[in-house]
């Protein structure tokens, strides 16, 4: 196979634990987003955009969504002939084969799929986060360093370091230390699970850590801890546009908020640097004599009918005639029927909230609820109906097989 | 089901709306907000299984060029059958006189014909729109045991408005006769200029015209061999727009905005597929006030918008007022504009304050490009 100068891994098997209920049948990056997309469209459209066309996807937690939406890539023009897209679920091999143990652990078991291509450097990614970044630049920033890894980072609020991985660096933008979620960080440098790495010290550092029975085998704990240790010349790249990890439903209810502003910080409508996504042939949108929709996104396949404010309607929605949407994320296919109020909530993909049904209202009661959002945030199951003229408490986390009504004091 | 080979036909009158047709063929009119003409025919082609398809070009086919490209989006890149290009045959050879009819085009691609592999085939023009399912016409097709099935329509009032084939049939549905705009049509029966038959019996049709020097498919191929085959006429009872005139085109855009209308189109039989533009989602600013339109994606709006359809892309500034009418992509309506019962082509641009107004039933046209 013909030698390609970088290729991208993009490791796309985990869960998303944080977000409950809205990864229960898929992984994260499969979670929609932003109307028509899903979160793994930012990480390939960059890479489409950045001319990056050979991308290795790892696959493991609830595969079958991403498989399907993924295809052979053709959305993002990822569908050649030398390269393009590979879905990389864990395999079996002669002397057995396990699951992907972390990071840095699915990297090493596909050494053999970055080989094939003979590449210089190899891009890693992490399909969970909403950002744009030409990764083209951060190459040429890795080469002139002469890096042996380069670390995206973005600053972030003091307060918040405590959440990330954080990186010290002297004024050459070189790592001197690396704090992984310090208590007391001593900078606000946050990597943003974008590395890129000489493909020799990565093949080498990898196999070492995998000699380490300890090591759990993450690019964070171990592997940039060993390289720092041993010296490695590791830099910094620094990246001062939108980044945000919708890891929890809170940061996934507002990176969506974040889209209904006047200059959003992420701009979709940018025609250089378009977000791609498989097409689903669905018409313009409808807007009815009787809607009513102001400051929203309204996506392709919608027929709105009520009023819908503050919030984005993904492909496919339904709004009724006195239907009322506030300040919410209606995923694909989800219909609000007639009169039936949605505020301050994410509705799962498919779902049904029947006629004169109330979602997120203060005191309804706590209808299949398994849980509690602090933030307020009513959070409805894909694929389920809530029947009509039921009142689901704000804050509730909505799950449902059948419906019954959970007194308060179930709710750990 | 048995296989059908798939003949789009665009040798097609654009007489009447040739202020949307200067640069392009009708086939590749946008309509609907993000659609051109043909995808509707396509796309009811591939629903139903047809998986060869043949585009007989006739002239100014660029733009459809580009829409079409390797059939992609219609899931016709394949490696066996998929989407042909087929070019008309007046561009090719030292063709002494001037070609008028279609039979020409047919003869030029007869080797394609002659080569697919489906013993039926569809033949069909590319300006009717529906979401029509075509298995359902060669189930009826195979039922009557006939030569040729038309399929017409009684109830969408094609025969009101001319060019039409008026399409008369017995108590059987077997098409006794057929004319092309007659000075008063017999009944309201008129064709969808759609036809299913044996891929031999086109084979026929088409040599004995050009041996004959007949050029023209329905008047020599079909109409005078009513006599010696067994044509019926399939009845269609669901929503068709003909566009065949600016004042239909503007009509039949206007009726998308009836949900009934909307959805029958485009989804009850299968989804209407056309080329991708990755757009973002509509953005409703503040000034937004939107009543009974169709929007695309990648609409930009701050204005308000009435009874219109806003294609791809398109920006509606503060206070401007979109009345009645249809924009085309990437068009930009600057601010405190007022448009009444316009068409916009594609990427015009209209400066603050301008008002263009046009009359209900003549609206008027902006050519594509235009700065105003």
């Amino acid at each position: 196979m013909p030698k390609k100068e970088c290729v991208a891994m993009l490791l796309a098997g985990g869960q998303g634990s944080r977000l409950g209920i809205l990864t229960k049948k898929v992984a994260k990056p499969a979670v929609p987003f932003g109307g028509k997309y899903r979160i793994i469209d930012f990480t390939l459209s960059n890479c489409s955009n950045s001319g990056i066309d050979t991308v290795g996807v790892l696959t493991q937690y609830q595969p079958m969504t991403l498989n399907w939406y993924i295809g052979i890539g053709s959305a993002w023009d990822l569908d050649r002939h030398l390269g393009g897209v590979s879905v990389l679920p864990p395999y079996v091999r002669q002397d057995g084969g396990e699951w992907y143990k972390g990071t840095a652990n699915a990297i090493y078991q596909n050494l053999d799929f970055i080989a094939q291509y003979d590449p210089d450097y190899v891009l890693v990614l992490s399909g969970d986060h909403i950002y744009k970044m030409d990764y083209s630049q951060m190459l040429q920033f890795h080469k002139a360093k002469q890096a042996a890894a380069t670390i995206a980072v973005i600053e972030v609020p003091w307060e918040e370091t405590h959440r990330f991985g954080i990186m010290n660096t002297d004024t050459e933008n070189r790592i001197v230390e690396f704090q992984e979620k310090p208590k007391q960080a001593k900078n606000n440098l946050a990597s943003m699970g974008v590395y890129i790495f000489n493909w020799d010290s990565l093949q080498h550092y990898l196999e070492e850590d995998e000699t380490d029975p300890k090591s759990s085998n993450d690019f964070g704990k171990n592997v940039i801890p060993a390289m720092l240790a041993a010296g490695e010349p590791m830099y910094a790249y620094p990246f001062d546009g939108y980044w945000k990890d919708v890891g929890t439903i809170d940061s996934l209810w507002e990176a969506n908020m974040d889209l209904l502003e006047d200059n959003p910080p992420l701009d979709l409508n940018d025609p250089d640097w378009k977000i791609y996504a498989p097409n689903q042939s669905l018409p313009p949108h409808y807007i009815a004599d009787t809607a009513h929709v102001r400051r929203s996104l309204v996506t392709e396949g919608c027929a709105v009918f009520g009023e819908v404010e503050h919030s984005v309607l993904f492909l496919g929605v339904h709004i009724a005639p006195g239907a009322r949407v506030v300040d919410s994320v209606i995923m694909p296919g989800a219909r609000i029927e007639e009169n039936a109020v949605v505020e301050h909530a994410i509705v799962g993909e498919n779902t049904v909230i029947q006629a004169g049904a109330h979602v997120g209202c203060v005191d309804g009661e706590g209808w299949m609820m398994i849980d509690r959002n602090a933030a307020g945030i009513t959070v409805v199951e894909a694929n389920i109906v809530v029947p009509a003229n039921l009142r689901l408490a704000k804050g509730a986390i909505v799950s449902v097989t059948e419906w019954q009504e959970f007194p308060e004091e179930r709710i750990s | 089901m048995a296989s059908m080979l798939g003949i789009i036909n665009l040798h097609e009158s654009e007489e009447r709306i040739r202020e949307l047709t200067l640069h392009r063929s009708l086939a590749a009119v946008p309509f609907g907000g993000r659609y051109r003409l043909i995808d509707f025919t396509l796309s009811n082609m591939v629903n139903a299984g047809i998986h060869n398809v043949g585009v007989l070009l006739s002239d100014k086919y660029g733009p459809l060029l580009d829409h079409l490209k390797n059939g992609k989006e219609w899931d016709l890149d394949r490696r066996k059958d998929g989407l042909f290009l087929l070019p008309p045959a007046s561009h090719h050879g030292p063709s002494g006189h001037t070609v008028t009819g279609d039979i020409p085009n047919f003869l030029h691609n007869l080797d394609y014909i002659n080569k697919s592999r489906q013993a039926y085939v569809l033949i069909s023009g590319s300006n009717m729109i529906c979401n029509l399912d075509y298995r359902d016409v060669l189930d009826y097709h195979l039922a009557k045991g006939a030569d040729i099935t038309v399929v017409y329509s009684e109830t969408a009032g094609l025969t009101k408005s001319p060019p039409y084939t008026n399409v008369v049939t017995d108590a059987e549905n077997r098409v006794v006769d057929m004319a092309v705009n007659p000075r008063t049509p017999k009944g309201d029966k008129a064709s969808l200029n759609m036809y299913i038959m044996s891929k031999e019996l086109l084979v026929d049709i088409v040599d004995y015209c050009a041996s004959r020097g007949r050029e023209d498919f329905l008047r020599d191929g079909i109409i005078a061999q009513l006599g010696r085959l067994a044509v019926y006429g399939y009845p269609y009872r669901g929503y068709v727009g003909e566009i065949n005139s600016l004042q239909n085109y503007y009509k039949h855009s206007m009726e998308l905005l009836n949900p009934a209308v909307w959805q029958e189109l485009f989804f009850k039989s299968g989804l209407i597929h056309t080329k991708v533009k990755h757009e973002a989602p509509v953005r409703y600013l503040d000034g937004a006030v939107v009543r009974n339109s169709i929007i695309a994606n990648g609409c930009i709006i701050e204005g308000a918008v009435e009874n219109s359809i806003l294609f791809r892309g398109v920006h509606v500034g503060r206070g401007a007022v979109v009345r009645d009418s249809i924009v085309m992509q990437k068009s930009q309506i600057g601010p405190h504009v007022l448009l009444q019962s316009a068409i916009l082509d594609k990427d015009v641009q209209v400066s603050e304050g301008k008002h263009l107004i046009g009359d209900g039933s003549y609206p008027i046209v902006i050519h594509k490009r235009a700065r105003l």
